[in-house]
């Protein structure tokens, strides 16, 4: 095929075709656990509606993106898995969050267990003012798993790919990181715990495109070990990491504006083949 | 290429000239401000300094007391009087304080804030000889003068100034740095502990500091409740301390030109004192900070 061919396959088609399509589709189990059971959640700040009516069910070792415009709630939506929310005075939430059937904003539901279950990336890298070593063994010494704390550390930061970089510098201060560097530590922290699932909040938004790179290369290693979903503003991103793909929009009525989820599938299906228009409208550049 | 306008003036009509000396006298005045203010403790240095330094010796520092009309003496009962009455006070205001700021920025709610806000500020602003009173009446009337009485007065005063300031640094502690840590299953306290503290830890230091030297030199607190002492070294807070502010006051209404001269060099002592303090703490502060970054 000519370059002019290709300039303009990529102006006709959906530009975002994954290119692993079916290797990925392979990979995945047939019977997929659910891991998460998410049912009629609406989410509120103040009167101020966030999310409105979610219902869709995240599934055991498969990256699952959360894309949408700005504002539609993605973040409201996956603070709300952990209870990251918990502290934001005006929140209120409706319906069911289910882990594994468990509802986690029932009775009796501590939020330090469930964050200890369900780990957190954020937006920006925020390597705690420690060193190296400390920031991956402070949570393992808080929740008391002090036993091979050093063997701990190491695979916690091997898994995040960081170790060959940092191993003779543990010592040191984790600001003296750069920034892609200092986000996959904050993974490594996240994953010393060894929790079930890890959210990442936008966690490249912030990184150069080789620090992202390595990120997203990350992701693709640990999903073997956890779960994960990731907020990404970044249809591309989604496009190549997330196995699933929940697309939220801003729905604006009468009683305001809310995000709410207008479609979730395949990652593939919902690139080349979205069964919404408004779907097909975001995934093509035509909003947003 | 640009042409040249003739008509075109940058020079500005009446109004913006006024604009332009209206501009330039608020500079001054700020400058002004400033510098008077520096001025001002060059002044009460300098002339501390000045009266104070001839009588400086090292056998001021060590010796005891003079007794009443005899030449001679030294402060170091005050030294040591004022060094244990301002520890004792800091052990308990430093703690105390340090936890009403972590309760009132982490964990009180806005409606619970507001009001304990509210009586620290107004704490701050108790004149300290309503201290000297409220625990002349409440711990020493009936009793025999004691130091641990005083002590109790100056962390009185101590306690809004560290609760204050630490409230500050916490508010300056990012979010971010709370939520990871939150995001990793560690409870509020842990956070609290473990995190968010350490990373305040300079600013209370500062604002530690600066209360000692504020109580190191308060004398009404200490007025009914150690201001009858013997003129030699007193290590037993039970017992009525001698102390620097306090002795300056006597001294210098005394009608024996030696003992001002005793109170200009006993004021000059204080100061150093604070400002050794000062220093030491702020070294302490750069130093443990450089460990962590970079």
């Amino acid at each position: 095929m000519t370059e002019e061919g290709n300039v303009h396959q990529t102006v006709t088609m959906p530009p975002m075709r994954p290119v692993d399509v079916a290797e990925r589709q392979e990979a995945e189990p047939q019977a997929r656990d659910t891991v998460f059971d998410i049912q009629g959640l609406t989410a509120r700040y103040g009167t101020n509606v966030a999310i409105k009516d979610v219902n869709l069910e995240i599934y055991r070792n498969l990256i699952t993106a959360v894309i949408g415009p700005s504002g539609c709630g993605k973040s409201t939506f996956i603070r709300c898995i952990n209870r990251m929310n918990d502290d934001v005075p005006s929140f209120r939430l409706d319906g069911r969050v289910l882990y594994h059937g468990v509802d986690l904003y029932g009775d009796g539901v501590d939020p330090v267990e469930v964050r200890r279950r369900i780990g957190m990336v954020f937006q920006k890298p925020n390597p705690f003012p420690k060193t190296i070593y400390d920031n991956v063994a402070w949570a393992p010494r808080v929740l008391g798993l002090k036993k091979e704390l050093d063997e701990r550390v190491e695979k916690a930061l091997r898994s995040a790919a960081l170790w060959d970089e940092v191993k003779d510098r543990l010592k040191r201060s984790a600001l003296s990181l750069s920034g892609g560097q200092q986000q996959r530590l904050c993974i490594a922290r996240a994953i010393a715990i060894e929790p079930e699932v890890v959210l990442l909040d936008e966690p490249a938004s912030a990184l150069d495109p080789i620090a992202t790179a390595s990120i997203e290369e990350l992701m693709h290693d640990l999903k073997r070990d956890y779960t994960i979903v990731i907020v990404t503003h970044n249809m591309q991103q989604a496009a190549r990491v997330a196995d699933r793909t929940a697309f939220f929009s801003l729905e604006v009525d009468d009683s305001g504006r809310a995000g709410v989820l207008v479609e979730y599938d395949e990652t593939s299906k919902l690139f080349t083949a979205p069964s919404d228009k408004r779907t097909e409208d975001y995934v093509t550049g035509r909003f947003g | 290429m640009a042409t040249l306008e003739p008509a075109l003036s940058l020079r500005g009509d009446r109004r913006v000239r006024r604009r332009r000396i209206v501009n330039r006298a608020a500079e001054w005045l700020a400058t002004i401000a400033a510098l008077a203010a520096v001025a001002v403790l060059g002044i009460v240095v300098w002339s501390i300094a000045k009266r104070g330094a001839g009588d400086l010796s090292w056998g001021f520092l060590t010796k005891s007391l003079p007794l009443f009309g005899q030449p001679g003496g030294g402060i170091a009962p005050l030294i040591v009087g004022s060094a244990i009455l301002v520890g004792i006070a800091t052990a308990i205001a430093l703690p105390v304080g340090v936890c009403i700021a972590v309760f009132l920025q982490e964990f009180a709610s806005p409606r619970v804030r507001a009001p304990i806000q509210l009586v620290v500020d107004l704490m701050n602003g108790l004149p300290s000889i309503v201290i000297g009173i409220f625990v002349f009446g409440l711990l020493v009337y009936g009793h025999p003068e004691n130091g641990l009485a005083g002590a109790y007065g100056l962390a009185i005063v101590m306690l809004p100034l560290i609760t204050r300031a630490t409230q500050e640094v916490l508010r300056l502690v990012p979010s971010a740095q709370r939520e990871g840590a939150l995001a990793l299953g560690a409870s509020r306290w842990r956070t609290v502990v473990g995190i968010t503290l350490p990373s305040a830890l300079g600013g209370i230091l500062t604002g530690t500091v600066l209360a000692v030297a504020r109580a190191a030199g308060e004398t009404a607190p200490l007025l009914f409740a150690t201001s009858i002492y013997a003129n030699t070294v007193q290590w037993d807070p039970r017992h009525a301390m001698p102390n620097i502010p306090v002795q300056i006051f006597i001294w210098s209404e005394s009608p024996d030109p030696a003992d001002h001269k005793r109170a200009w060099a006993s004021a000059l002592v204080l100061m150093l004192f604070v400002l050794v303090t000062s220093l030491v703490a702020r070294a302490a502060f750069v130093r443990s900070r450089r460990k962590l970054s970079r």
